[in-house]
């Protein structure tokens, strides 16, 4: 039961068969066996866990229940989360403990839900694989050989293991959605300014936004819709009225135009993935959508785009950590300018260095032209582009990443390459429009094929719409990996 | 060679908002380090910035105030650089796009007459927070108490033309941020802190010469006497075969000397880029027609209300209008005496800028904080303008007031000291008989043509009346007398 969905396990919640303490130290226990051979958790909080089941079991008996109420979430490290240590995969915030709590960890509280820990994760959310963690990699779930991918790896791993049915995370460049279809779960990234980055340790400001992970879209929904609001502790956070994501879910397909764009199918994408997509359009048609073929031509300018705007935020928002007030400092330094280098020397990995070294080249005196703003005028273009193709169709299909999960070490002697696992999902971050990653099959190998559903701002609902329908005639998000079935 | 100095400012004006710019942290000056730096000025991870409203309506102010452009949208950009009192590695300032774009200030100068300064720009921006380096014996304190405080820098076009003129563009400019309510000006605080960028060239030349920027300028003479310095500077440089390298000069006060602190050299790269984490500015005219209506009456024009109103000499228009506090008290001062013609309201400037200046000064109290107050005074000038008592015993009267004799009451004072003036005939011919009886010998000097003599008498019988006999009618009967 503990390993249901969060749908499932609200049911069994409000009809008494599970009180949340039940839950919460079955899957507390299932952490402590399961979750060391993935690496997926940082940090656990068991005793704060179950002292937050209890309160949540007594806020039920008192009839204050919520569909999220006792139900066991996760978070991101890159979540500030009071009085747990919150450290981003990094030795610099190694044993920094958050004061206080992001917007959205507020928000799923108030909804009741239960904290047990915090979630491995890339080194300040910049990686594909989980691989630059200062923790140690998170493994694939699917096969332990395997990376689970980036940079919300761990969350994705503990969701597709079944060690918790919800977590969060956040995506900067395709971290919600690539590490989903890697691991064979569902990842919603929603529009930016509809979660508050409040809380957020920011890699790249204009980029970052908080999402969820969780087994069904169902569940993506409820999640989202407790997590959104506007906040006005960030200036980029949207003031709209509150939604319900779920309302639209059994919506049937009649009528839905499917953009399919060709520039998703090109000599990058393995032939499993692509395969898997067909199969699952052909279900989408059975259901009454229509394909439109569409011309995305901007697809291949927003990697290069995305590495010029994310690392120069980054060089900045990084700028923070210089050991002065908090973080990481070095034991033994000559004087200022020797404490940054030391500090920040020992405290940032090589992949988090290489960016606020590109991010710095980017947006010095004589090249921030040429880079920065060129990059600026080019993700206007991906944008108006996008606006274009959302004239003709409805939501846009294809595979979230060109490749199913890769082997650890695979990549990371050629960032290039590790950078283009992230073609697909880079576009919904330059331009802040949504998308989700479903599960839609396996590749010769077992893994996952994770399906990308993105459409305009603001559509969250019907793209809940298009994965419910869809995970009401197939069963690839129920599929558990092996070593992982209860 | 006959050389031209050239001169434009930086100014940095701390705006009067309760609360910092980009957090809800106060502003309140000398409190106890880092109690008042809240999460998002120290920078903790995941903060992010909100702009305060009320530092962009005081930056509103002053465009209007100086007739500028209120730009419709303005971007916030962050200059990165590392130092321990910038806790998040970069300082959030507007950099292409500024809030307030032109405008100019009119200074009279005491060489060309009435000059306006145009302003290049105005733009709102956060101050650091303070390194500390006694008290830490080889280390070095970090208050992060001032991390955030809003600053608009004033910046004018290179359109002065010696330390004269830039000290009174400075001095006509604090005395506008403080008029229009958006700085209070404190120097000794940091409030109201300037840098001047001098250049020379020889006379004639159109080129701007090569400048430096001194800093730390914080007080007038200061101002005065490091652009002076460094003129001299510059000129025996030339004049002695070398070169003004571009650089930035800290001004020794002690020494009364600028010393370099870096040059362009050394300048960094602050890699300038507009800040994500805040969407642009957008004023719309509806917010700025809302202050246009609540703007105060400016200086300029309060001086000419005062000049065509008022009845009152354009100099004394001048210095009623110097500061916000000195035109509040003579405005208050004037209508309390209500007489409301224009010898009272003469009267009034006359005493505002004589024995109440001189009496502040003396005291060193500013006079907002007058012991005598607008009240006290136009109380004291109706006993003039009535005649009860003369302008001269008006100021034993004032002093005692001052001194707080009778609780600051006129009246009472003129009249348990006995000032009341005596402007009864029969009464003054009697003393001007009895003196002119004592004094045979004057009165003989007087009729012998000495001038001298006469007011020998005038001041016999003044000091016989203590002072308080009508002079005028004093003179009068004196002659007449003495003509018999």
């Amino acid at each position: 039961m503990i390993t249901a969905s969060l749908a499932q396990l609200s049911q069994a919640l409000a009809a008494g068969r599970l009180s949340s303490v039940e839950l919460t130290r079955g899957l507390l226990d299932r952490i402590a066996a399961l979750a060391p051979a993935l690496n997926a958790f940082i940090t656990l909080d068991r005793e704060g866990a179950l002292a937050q089941a209890h309160a949540a079991d007594a806020a039920r008996a008192a009839g204050h229940a919520g569909p999220l109420t006792g139900i066991p979430v996760a978070h991101k490290d890159v979540l500030m989360t009071a009085g747990l240590r919150t450290t981003c995969g990094s030795r610099m915030l190694e044993n920094f403990v958050a004061p206080y709590d992001a917007f959205v960890v507020e928000k799923l509280a108030q909804a009741g839900m239960v904290l047990v820990g915090k979630t491995n994760m890339d080194e300040f959310a910049m990686g594909s694989s989980n691989e630059t963690s200062y923790f140690g990699p998170v493994r694939n779930p699917w096969n332990t050989e395997y990376v689970p991918g980036g940079s919300s790896g761990g969350s994705a791993a503990a969701v597709a293991a079944r060690l918790i049915p919800a977590a969060t995370g956040t995506d900067t460049g395709g971290s919600i959605r690539q590490p989903a279809a890697l691991s064979g779960i569902c990842g919603l990234k929603p529009t930016y300014g509809v979660c508050s980055r409040y809380g957020l340790i920011a890699f790249a400001s204009s980029l970052d936004t908080p999402g969820v992970f969780a087994q069904t879209a169902e569940d993506c929904a409820h999640l989202l819709g407790a997590m959104a609001g506007h906040d006005p502790r960030d200036s980029t956070s949207l003031d709209r009225l509150p939604e319900d994501y779920t309302r639209d879910l059994a919506r049937p397909l009649t009528g839905l135009r499917i953009g399919l764009p060709k520039q998703y199918f090109g000599e990058g994408t393995e032939s499993d993935v692509a395969d898997a997509i067909a199969t699952a359009l052909s279900e989408l048609r059975k259901q009454g959508a229509t394909i439109v073929d569409v011309n995305l031509s901007t697809v291949d300018l927003s990697v290069p785009v995305y590495y010029v705007i994310a690392p120069a935020e980054a060089s900045s928002n990084l700028s923070r950590f210089d050991g002065v007030r908090y973080g990481h400092r070095a034991a033994h330094y000559a004087d200022l300018m020797d404490m940054y280098k030391r500090s920040r020397a020992e405290g940032f990995g090589a992949e988090v260095k290489r960016r606020i070294l590109v991010g710095t080249y980017v947006l010095s005196h004589g090249y921030y032209d040429a880079y920065y703003l060129k990059a600026q005028q080019v993700r206007r273009l991906i944008a108006d582009d996008f606006q274009r193709v959302y004239e003709q169709c409805d939501v846009i299909v294809g595979p979230t990443s060109p490749t199913t999960a890769f082997k650890f070490g695979d990549k990371t002697d050629d960032p290039v390459r590790m950078y283009l696992n992230d073609i697909f999902t880079i576009a919904g971050n330059l331009t802040g429009a949504p998308g989700i990653s479903i599960p839609c099959g396996f590749d010769g190998k077992g893994l996952p094929v994770g399906m990308q559903i993105q459409a305009n701002y603001f559509r969250e609902a019907r793209i809940l719409n298009v994965a419910h329908q869809y995970q009401q005639a197939t069963d690839w998000h129920t599929r558990v990996p092996e070593a992982f079935r209860p | 060679m006959k050389w031209e100095v050239v001169i434009g400012l930086e100014t940095h004006a701390q705006l009067s908002t309760a609360s910092k710019i980009f957090s809800g942290a106060s502003t309140a000056f000398g409190a106890a380090p880092n109690t008042q730096a809240s999460a998002v000025d120290i920078a903790l991870p995941g903060v992010l910035p909100v702009l305060n409203k009320g530092a962009v309506e005081r930056a509103i102010r002053l465009g209007l105030a100086v007739g500028a452009t209120i730009s419709q949208r303005s971007v916030f950009a962050r200059k990165n650089y590392f130092y321990p009192d910038l806790p998040k590695g970069y300082q959030i300032s507007q950099y292409e796009i500024p809030v307030v774009q032109g405008g100019g200030i009119a200074i009279v100068s005491p060489t060309r007459g009435e000059v306006t300064v145009r302003l290049t720009r105005a733009h709102l921006e956060e101050d650091a927070g303070k390194s500390l380096h006694e008290d830490f014996h080889g280390m070095t304190g970090i208050d992060l108490n001032r991390a955030g405080t809003p600053l608009l820098e004033i910046v004018t076009e290179p359109d002065m033309r010696s330390a004269e003129e830039a000290v009174a563009y400075a001095k006509t400019l604090h005395s506008l941020v403080r008029w229009i309510g958006i700085c209070d000006g404190n120097m000794q605080e940091g409030s109201f802190r300037c840098d001047a960028n001098v250049s020379v060239r020889p006379a004639g030349e159109v080129a701007l010469g090569t400048r430096s920027e001194i800093k730390n300028l914080n007080s007038f003479r200061f101002m005065h006497d490091a652009i002076e310095f460094e003129v001299r500077r510059q000129i025996e440089l030339i004049e002695d075969g070398g070169q003004v390298v571009q650089e930035t000069r800290l001004y020794d006060p002690d020494r009364r000397e600028t010393r370099s602190m870096r040059t362009k050299e050394d300048a960094q790269d602050y890699r300038y880029f507009p800040d994500p984490d805040l969407p642009p500015l957008v004023i719309d005219e509806a917010w700025i027609e809302r202050l246009r209506q609540s703007q105060p009456e400016l200086p300029d024009a309060m001086g000419e209300r005062l000049v065509t109103q008022h009845g009152l000499s354009r100099a004394d228009a001048l210095a009623m209008t110097a500061s916000r506090e000195v035109a509040d008290y003579y405005s208050a001062a004037a209508k309390a005496l209500q007489a409301g013609g224009t010898s009272s309201n003469k009267l009034v400037a006359n005493w505002v800028q004589g024995e109440l200046a001189n009496s502040l000064h003396r005291a060193d109290v500013g006079i907002a904080h007058s012991p005598v107050s607008p009240d006290q005074l136009a109380a004291l000038l109706r006993r003039v303008e009535d005649g009860t008592i003369s302008g001269k015993i008006a100021k034993d009267v004032f002093d005692a007031m001052w001194a707080g004799e009778g609780g600051g009451d006129a009246d009472a004072i003129i009249e348990r000291r006995g000032l009341r003036q005596i402007s009864d005939s029969g009464a003054i011919e009697k003393i001007v008989d009895e003196v002119l009886r004592a004094n045979a010998a004057i009165v003989a000097e007087v009729k012998a043509g000495k001038e001298k003599a006469f007011n020998a008498l005038v001041g016999k019988i003044m000091a016989a009346t203590k002072g308080v006999a009508n002079p005028a009618q004093v003179n009068a009967i004196l002659k007449q007398r003495l003509m018999q």
